[in-house]
């Protein structure tokens, strides 16, 4: 297991050098650059302004001075934030959007799951209706959508919540409504899924084997039906994570947070070169650490599958 | 059944299967399915393949038939070794080899019609220029083979939903019958029937051989079924034929220690018979086929072993009551 | 085998509903069970024999489907009426069942150990201690070597055959009166059903345990059954001793069903002899006799009425016009 982690852990390098490597030159080729939307700026200024950012040197060079950096940890000067590194932006957005993430991720989970289950034990009765009709809206109803609304009804009609900002603002009160916008399509997404495997379980075999025995259902359902239930879910997590951490650009943007999605958008379009890679970096080491966490936790679960 | 030229000629046949290769994981070992198996069978004749799961029976049926590249040996059809040839002439090669697979309920394709399904060989090789037949052809052959498997041709556009299991069987014939093969090489054909629609299916098989000349490679894991069908039986433990006999001779006389095993634990619905009869009953599972052993591949299991099986791996030899046997009661190592 | 009866199914009707139509899977079933007997019931695939066993316990899934009538009398009481906590403590302790795929019968995320134990704390009181000592014995009597270890392994660390023995070892570890058996033996291989079914037979004779054993398999019936239940397509069509049934079948599907099999110790004709047409299909049979369309032997009244059961001597009874009364 432990051999297995580390394995894991070290196969992060690779993938991290391919993902550098790609996204270093791609974002070299969308047209436009760093600052091109300077107006009239003298011609000796802006090849002060690359010679500072080693821009005028041949990108093979540039390439590998930005390897070596990022060696150190380096991310370098954020092109628009002129007074800021990147790694400062990061330190101080990054333990706010995982914050965020986090909460939304736990939310997502475990109303999800909870959902699951009832819709489940009640199916095609009220309740099971109630479920699968949230989950419905959760699904197809976007954050840029549900974000606003929240923040209309709760925030500007109701005054329950406050509208935006983070909890350096108004405490942790903050943080209820963009997690609930954020986690909600992977909470609705996360319900119908564990509904469904547990209907598929409930049908199995040893489920019968487990009723054969004149075990009470509460009992059949907490220690026979939910281990192997809930494994479509662990697999879930990984996409889901990611696509929480995605949606947090929006739900950042709406909400006015101060994390590292806000940054990120604006850095796409101010081709903030070094932002946009160190960001890029930021959220590859996320993901993959989580994917890594997701099979773990998912070994834990089902004993047929063990890492060598 | 004139002509008593071989038509299938399998030699040295194996098939390893390599566990854990990927592209970063080295290779972990093999699995020895098939593990050097040899026979012939004759034109016209039926030779059945019998033996526990896990036995190697399907994979050998699969290597013979292509679906998989065999790790070694030669199968020679008509004269020409399959495994040596370029991908065109083994699709014109397959014309004369067609397959009919255990479970009429996943082999058969659900969203195409029964018509359909039977008619798909004779459209992939006339798309390949192999069969000359007009689409008017086509749809009466369709039409024929149905009336010949036992099913009305007003069927022809129903789904494979719309037919009982037996039924699905009959299209599935059908459909191996279609290009017109000489080899027929069935995979547990009637294990998924109930009795009373097996015996339809075995009875259908038979009377297709007497009209078309069919030869058959036929596996179950039914010993009655297998003795009733077959003119010769191959019985396989472990990747390897331990026995081959006449079908008549396997239950009076089995050599092989496992042959005797196997027939012994095959119940016998007589409860006279059933009451007075002696098991041997074999001891523990069938290994895994994760190794290859120097010996016998059935010593752990075999009551009469003896030393020398250990050590020595027996070959199939033909004893003096004509039966090709792999056990050392009959003949001394060498 | 005894005179004492211990079960009595009385005109057992279990119906399914599905968007076709009403599906009578069991449709009038009644059967004795003696204490110490090995009742056989062979019937093809959807003729009732699962769905009659699973109604037994009271287990059928509904929605769809639904015990639509019938009395199952064990120890004085009407398994069908009593409260579902009383019947909890009949299943798994009284009556016990094994399935067909021990593949899939166990759960495949539970130890061994948490599944036997879990009956034996909750049927027999003891604590988890004294269970797992009592586990590992039952696992010893079933065959499985070195089984203090082996408790403590998950399933897919077993076989076929020896997840069998494990499910034969928890049937029977709260020492109950009848062990349904529905295809044990189905989904193993042949040198493996020999080992199991001589194992199901020495434990059970030894614990006097009576036993219901389903199977499609004649061949597995004659070697193990004292009597026998032929069922075609919801009911029993015959029902009597074992070794009757197989020397003089009375009812022409029982007839044709001995005749379709190949033989393994005899010379076989060169056609097999096989009942023609299909498996009846069971949405909304009608009141007529379901095999008389397969029957060499159907005479008009056959597609009218569905016949009585006539009975004969040695307990035999049979459902066929050729030996009723046709009363008007």
């Amino acid at each position: 297991m432990a051999r297995y982690f580390i394995r894991r852990a070290l196969s992060l390098i690779p993938t991290l050098f391919v993902i550098v490597t790609l996204s270093f030159f791609l974002i070299r080729l969308a047209p436009g650059g760093p600052f091109a939307r300077e107006k009239d700026v003298p011609e000796f200024i802006l090849q002060n302004l690359l010679k500072r950012y080693h821009m005028d040197e041949p990108l093979g060079k540039q390439y590998l001075r930005y390897l070596g950096d990022i060696l150190r940890w380096d991310l370098g000067p954020s092109f628009r934030y002129r007074d800021l590194s990147v790694n400062e932006i990061i330190d101080k957005g990054l333990p706010v959007s995982m914050t965020l993430g986090v909460t939304s991720l736990v939310l997502a989970v475990v109303s999800g799951i909870a959902v699951g289950i009832i819709s489940a034990l009640k199916q095609n009765k009220w309740p099971d209706y109630v479920a699968v009709s949230i989950a419905v809206i959760g699904i197809s109803v976007p954050l840029f959508v549900m974000g606003p609304i929240l923040q209309l009804f709760v925030g500007m009609r109701w005054k329950i919540l406050p509208m935006g900002q983070w909890i350096s603002v108004h405490g942790i009160k903050a943080i209820i409504l963009p997690a609930l916008t954020l986690s909600f399509p992977y909470f609705a997404y996360i319900a119908r899924l564990s509904r469904a495997s547990i209907l598929e379980v409930l049908r199995s075999d040893y489920i019968r084997t487990a009723r054969a025995k004149g075990l009470k259902e509460s009992m059949v359902v907490w220690k026979h039906v939910l281990k192997g239930a809930l494994l479509p879910v662990v697999t879930y997590l990984g996409p889901a994570f990611s696509g929480i951490v995605v949606g947090s650009v929006v739900v950042e943007t709406t909400f006015l947070i101060p994390g590292i999605g806000r940054p990120f958008v604006q850095s796409a379009l101010n081709r903030d070169y070094t932002l946009i890679m160190g960001e890029v970096i930021v959220y590859s080491v996320i993901l993959i650490f989580a994917n890594l966490v997701v099979d773990l936790i998912y070994g834990l679960l089902d004993p047929r599958i063990s890492y060598k | 059944m004139s002509e008593h030229d071989t038509l299938l000629d399998v030699h040295g046949l194996k098939m390893h299967f390599p566990i854990g290769k990927s592209l970063l994981a080295k290779n972990r070992g093999f699995i020895y399915a098939v593990d050097g198996v040899d026979f012939s069978i004759k034109r016209g004749e039926t030779l059945g393949l019998v033996g526990e799961s896990g036995c190697g029976k399907s994979t050998t049926v699969r290597a013979v038939a292509q679906l998989y590249k065999p790790t070694a040996g030669e199968v020679i059809l008509k004269g020409k070794d399959l495994t040596k040839m370029a991908p065109h002439d083994l699709l014109a090669a397959r014309k004369n080899m067609q397959m009919v697979f255990q479970d009429p309920y996943a082999s058969l394709n659900p969203r195409m019609t029964a018509g359909d399904i039977i008619a798909e060989p004779m459209r992939i090789f006339q798309k390949r220029g192999l069969l000359d037949i007009s689409n008017d052809e086509r749809n009466d052959r369709v039409e024929h083979l149905m009336e010949k498997v036992g099913l009305s041709r007003f069927f022809k556009n129903r789904y494979p939903h719309e037919f009982s299991g037996g039924q699905r069987q009959r299209i599935g014939i059908a459909r191996a019958l279609a290009l017109n093969p000489e080899l027929m090489l069935c995979d547990e054909p009637v294990s998924a029937l109930d009795v009373s629609i097996q015996s339809q299916i075995l009875n259908l098989f038979k009377d297709l051989q007497q009209e078309f000349g069919l030869t058959y490679l036929f596996i179950a894991h039914d010993l009655a079924v297998i003795q009733y069908i077959s003119d010769r039986v191959a019985v396989m433990y472990l990747g390897v034929i331990v026995e081959i006999s006449g079908s008549k001779d396997l239950y009076k006389n089995p050599l092989h220690p496992y042959t005797q095993a196997l027939l012994s634990a095959a119940p016998i619905p007589d409860p006279k018979i059933e009451a007075q009869r002696q098991r041997i009953i074999l001891t523990g599972d069938v290994p895994s086929p994760d190794k290859q052993r120097p010996g016998c591949y059935f010593y752990d299991r075999c009551q009469k072993r003896m030393d020398v099986c250990k050590t020595c791996r027996p070959q199939l030899k033909t004893t003096e009551e004509g039966h090709q046997v792999a056990c050392f009661l009959y003949h001394k190592p060498e | 085998m005894t005179d004492e009866v211990i079960l009595q199914v009385r005109d057992l009707k279990t119906y399914f509903t599905v968007d076709e139509g009403v599906v009578k899977a069991v449709d009038g079933v009644s059967f004795d069970l003696h204490k110490g007997e090995t009742l056989g019931i062979v019937g093809e695939s959807g003729s009732g024999k699962s769905v009659t066993n699973l109604s037994i316990i009271n287990m059928i899934p509904n929605p769809p489907g639904k015990i639509v009538g019938g009395q199952v009398l064990f120890s004085g009481k009407d398994l069908l009426k009593i409260p579902a906590s009383e019947l909890r403590h009949i299943r798994g302790n009284k009556i016990s069942m094994i399935f067909q795929d021990p593949m899939t019968s166990l759960n495949p995320f539970l130890k061994i150990s948490t599944q036997m134990i879990e009956t034996i704390v909750l049927h027999q009181g003891l604590d988890k201690k004294a269970a797992k000592e009592k586990a590992i014995e039952m696992l010893k009597l079933a065959g499985i070597p070195a089984p203090e270890k082996r408790i403590d392994q998950y399933p897919h660390q077993f076989s076929g055959g020896m997840r069998q023995r494990v499910m034969i070892a928890m049937g029977l570890s709260c020492n109950p009166e009848i062990l349904i058996a529905d295809e044990p033996t189905s989904a193993l291989d042949v040198t493996i059903q020999a080992q199991i079914l001589e194992l199901m037979q020495e434990l059970t004779k030894r614990l006097g345990t009576a036993v219901i054993l389903i199977t499609h398999s004649l061949g597995v019936v004659a070697g193990m059954c004292d009597t026998l239940c032929v069922m075609y397509a919801g009911r029993i069509v015959e029902r009597g001793k074992t070794d009757d049934i197989f020397e003089d079948p009375k009812h022409p599907y029982t007839q044709g069903l001995i005749r379709s099999v190949p033989r393994l110790d005899k010379e076989n004709a060169d056609r097999l002899y096989s009942i023609p047409g299909q498996p009846p299909n069971v949405i909304d049979l009608p009141d007529c006799c379901p095999f008389y369309p397969r029957c060499e032997k159907a005479k008009d009244i056959c597609k009218k009425k569905y016949p009585p059961v006539t009975g004969f001597e040695n307990g035999r009874a049979v459902s066929c016009w050729l030996y009723a009364e046709e009363t008007k």
